[in-house]
């Protein structure tokens, strides 16, 4: 299948391309940008006028729910979800039912992931078997079986000599550790962000000492172990400054927000709404403004979506006794473009946080244009809107931007070459 | 101006009426004031022979706590029988919810069984507010106590008792002692003595049973007993549970007396006519001293009377302003 | 038509109240004025009558049979009964007597307050628009009025009637 792309502004964040010009893409791959090679006989052509072209968005926390949590999703919905959202290559987290710690429940993700011909999907596998926080896991069969990175799902590994070990090891494979940091004993019961409005709502608090005391412990030992380290899912400003501290002494260290966190603050609890209650949770408008100005930045180099779907029940009770999490994978680029259109990005630098930021991290084969690359590209229209939730297509649809007129319209998402979303 | 200046429209019809009672905040001062007048009016009813009155004849009322409680279960149950309503009560524990079926679904099969009104406690803060917006909007929804989050009919029922015992608000000096982090009748009164503008509220504990941010409530912080009670007019102490001392938040019953304990020479340093109120059940030896509770500032058993004649007030506003909204939807329709 | 005066109409009803209380051979009434109206005429009657019993004050608002079409008044306030009413003779006195509702409401009140021996129905106007099989004892005029008028007293000093227009919600 050959295609031409003409007229589209093609913006490659990862070599500094931003120019309107013409891509050919053939067999999968991107043959050429500019002028057709010759002999090139495109079978479907693509005018792209007031479209933009970026890489296809690198995802690294998208919750497939497979196997085991059928009625949250699957893998066929939720990728299908994802190329919606623009995204085209993602990572699915190891807290699968059964854990993803074993080289079987790696391959059945894989499987899965290619016959449904979405996005593709890069594992991340269990640092320790069953995310229990004591033995470990295979962490090299894993990663020949196709796991990118490890981690401990949204659970502390309690016990820093298995911890600390457990990194050595990772260190020693030149193994990326995801570490999600939230001290277990401080966040203990905690429904949402210690603060002013968790007080008045009478809901028990996770102080932000939660995230910091486990994020300066998490990093001591990626000090002393050497070990690649990336923090997924930073909540408050001063868990983004001791990530900038990190780097600025020189370790391997890189950062994710989920996108939410950079557009609410626990403020939008105030009505019990269910649909606001995430973990970790929403702080405040402080630390909201401190991770936004980390992304701007830089210290926070990925932007991920934290995509979380669940099955109505789960979040029609009242709020204590409601599952976490945002289903928003498919709104992905459009509701980044707010970051845009409020001025804090311009819009090369969201994609490189949303593409070759998020791809750097975990060191994936993605996230950039160039030729002879793989043909992974999001097609948009900067100056449409989307309105979310008209079209919808995750299994979970809890979502509170549901409703919402956001900035921006996906019209195409190439995987490999192929359209996998058209609008 | 309450914290948040949350508005809530949920509970108030389109005049402005009670529809649901949920929680204090946001609700405007004539609208508490008429709470009190009307409780005022249902206190008289409770002096005569005949106790009852035919307000909510032929409607029925369900008391659904999930959480026990055989006082305020009891204080409502009497409320509703005084109004002329068929009253039943659920205890969940031992019923459906046991068995796996959701709120969601227990509410919605109450509904069917055609229940005029809810009256809800439950262990979760904001259970009151998703049963009334997602399970029954027509149906009144009063909330008997939601966590940690409020307990208006107490609130109110506080507000009654300082208010007979007191005259006004305005010149008031309110202390409410004790494990403040954990009660929802503390942050009720707290929001109901600011919007009926008492001008000094304060807050006696240690840090530990002190919430984060609990100036934006207009209170100021105490954590010296003596220091806190100097010359109030009004004591409110709250019970202190076992489980405190279990989650590292206190040492011990003892060393919590005291340092917190309202006895009678700590009493002493408030107004000679200061009156003693607590929420209960009163732990005697733990919060309050036997001699205060049962001597001649106390008004605790007071509160209780105040209490049905509060809930009578509370009910009959609310079915009042869902019959209301009723007729406004038909006239709409038209 | 012009409106009656209320101080005369209750010159000539204190007059029939003792006549009626006479032949009934009631000695020592009780006085009872249904807030607030009714309250103005009691007063009034009472000072006429030269009777210093202490007068008792009833608010109907709990007794009321249009609960679920008008919902609770926003001026609920205690009754007050200062006297048993248990084998008590009773007066009660209500300014305007329209569909009879009220009185009724009233007598469902007293009678949870006690079983009284006999209760005098004395009312300052009769509109002659009775719902309910309820006649005054004692009665200071009757008037017709439109269907879209109502008459309002006014008081407590003086004590005035005032028609209102009900399309207009104004005086007239």
């Amino acid at each position: 299948m050959s295609i031409s792309i003409l007229g589209a502004r093609v913006i490659d964040p990862s070599s500094g391309l931003d120019t309107i010009t013409d891509l050919h893409l053939e067999n999968g791959r991107i043959v050429a940008l500019g002028a057709a090679p010759a002999g090139f006989n495109a079978s479907r052509t693509i005018q792209a006028d007031g479209l933009v072209a970026a890489p296809g968005l690198v995802d690294l926390d998208v919750s497939l729910r497979e196997p085991g949590y059928s009625r949250k999703g699957n893998i066929a919905s939720e990728t299908r979800a994802a190329v919606a959202g623009g995204v085209t290559s993602l990572c699915c987290p190891p807290q699968t039912r059964p854990v993803l710690d074993t080289s079987a429940v790696a391959e059945l993700v894989l499987d899965r992931a290619r016959e449904a011909g979405n996005s593709k999907v890069y594992p991340i596998g269990a640092l320790t078997k069953g995310l229990e926080g004591e033995q470990l896991a295979e962490l090299v069969a894993l990663r020949d079986t196709g796991c990118v990175a490890f981690g401990n799902g949204l659970k502390e590994i309690p016990n820093n000599r298995t911890l600390a070990r457990a990194l050595e090891y990772a260190a020693t494979f030149d193994l990326t550790v995801v570490f999600h940091s939230q001290d277990r004993d401080l966040s203990h019961g905690g429904l949402a962000h210690e603060g002013a409005m968790a007080s008045f709502l009478g809901l028990p608090g996770i102080p932000e000492s939660a995230e910091t005391v486990a994020l300066s412990r998490n990093l001591l030992l990626v000090e002393q172990t050497g070990v690649r380290a990336h923090f997924t899912q930073i909540t408050s400003a001063r868990g983004a400054r001791l990530i900038a501290q990190a780097q600025e002494l020189g370790l391997p260290v890189t950062a994710d927000v989920a996108l939410y966190q950079l557009i609410l603050t626990d403020e939008a609890l105030r009505d019990f709404s269910s649909l606001y209650h995430v973990q970790p949770p929403l702080r405040t408008a402080a630390d909201r403004d401190g991770l936004r100005a980390a992304v701007k930045s830089g210290v926070i180099q990925a932007i991920s979506s934290h995509h979380q779907p669940h099955e109505r029940d789960a979040k029609l009770a009242p709020f204590g006794a409601t599952e976490p999490g945002i289903s928003s994978v498919e709104l992905l680029l459009p509701l980044a473009m707010t970051l845009v259109e409020d001025g804090l990005l311009d819009l090369p630098t969201l994609l490189a946080r949303l593409t070759a930021g998020p791809a750097q991290a975990l060191r994936l084969p993605a996230g950039e244009l160039k030729v002879s690359g793989a043909a992974d590209l999001v097609l948009f229209d900067p100056k449409a809107s989307t309105v979310a939730g008209e079209q919808w297509l995750s299994r979970g649809e809890n979502c509170p931007f549901i409703g919402h007129c956001l900035p921006s319209a996906v019209r195409y998402t190439l995987v490999d070459g192929h359209v996998c979303h058209e609008a | 101006m309450t914290p948040f200046d949350a508005k809530r429209p949920l509970q108030l019809n389109d005049q402005g009426q009670l529809r649901h009672f949920l929680s204090l905040d946001g609700l405007p001062r004539e609208l508490l004031t008429e709470i009190l007048d009307t409780a005022d009016s249902f206190l008289e009813v409770g002096a005569r022979a005949v106790k009852k009155v035919p307000l909510l004849r032929g409607k029925t009322v369900c008391n659904v706590f999930f959480e026990n409680s055989t006082r305020t279960r009891t204080t409502f149950e009497l409320a509703a029988q005084r109004l002329s309503a068929d009253v039943i009560s659920l205890n969940v524990s031992t019923s459906s919810t046991s068995k796996g079926e959701t709120l969601f679904d227990t509410l919605r099969n109450l509904e069917a069984m055609a229940a005029d009104m809810f009256v809800v406690r439950h262990s979760d803060s904001g259970a009151a507010h998703f049963i009334a917006e997602h399970v029954c909007p027509d149906v009144a929804v009063i909330n008997g106590g939601d966590g940690r989050h409020a307990h208006p009919t107490q609130g109110m029922l506080d507000m009654l008792t300082i208010r007979r015992h007191k005259g006004s608000f305005e010149n008031l000096s309110v202390a409410i002692v004790g494990d403040i982090l954990h009660s929802r009748v503390a942050r009720s009164d707290m929001l109901a003595l600011k919007a009926l503008g008492c001008p000094d509220i304060r807050v006696i504990g240690p840090k530990t049973l002190i919430p984060v941010g609990i100036e934006q409530y207009g209170v100021k912080v105490y954590t010296d007993l003596a220091e806190g009670l100097k010359d109030v007019d009004v004591v409110i102490m709250l019970r202190l549970q076992r489980e405190r001392m279990a989650g590292g938040l206190l040492p011990s019953e003892g060393e919590f007396y005291r340092l917190f304990g309202l006895t009678t020479a700590r009493l002493a340093g408030a107004k000679p006519d200061a009156i003693v109120m607590h929420p209960g059940p009163i732990n005697r030896g733990v919060e309050i001293e036997s001699a205060v509770a049962d001597g001649q500032h106390s008004v605790i058993l007071n509160q209780v009377t105040y209490g049905i004649a509060v809930r009578m007030a509370v009910l009959s506003m609310a079915m009042s302003g869902q019959n209301a909204q009723r007729l406004l939807d038909l006239e709409n329709a038209l | 038509m012009s409106l009656p005066n209320p101080a005369e109409l209750i010159r000539q009803m204190a007059v029939d109240l003792r006549a009626h209380l006479a032949r009934r051979a009631i000695a020592e009434p009780r006085f009872i004025g249904i807030r607030t109206g009714g309250v103005w005429v009691a007063q009034a009657l009472q000072q006429e009558l030269a009777d210093t019993s202490p007068l008792g004050t009833l608010d109907v608002s709990f007794y009321r049979d249009d609960f679920s079409q008008n919902g609770l008044h926003p001026q609920v306030r205690p009754s007050e009964l200062p006297f048993e009413v248990e084998g008590q003779h009773l007066v009660l006195v209500d300014d305007v007597l329209m569909s009879g509702r009220t009185i009724r409401a009233a007598l469902n009140e007293l009678f949870d307050y006690g079983r009284p021996a006999s209760v005098t129905l004395v009312c300052l106007l009769d509109l002659d628009a009775g719902e309910l099989p309820i006649r005054p004892n004692v009665l200071g005029a009757t008037l017709s009025l439109a269907a879209h008028e109502r008459v309002k007293l006014t008081g407590p000093a003086p004590l005035a009637l005032e028609r209102q227009d009900l399309a207009t919600a104004s005086a007239l």
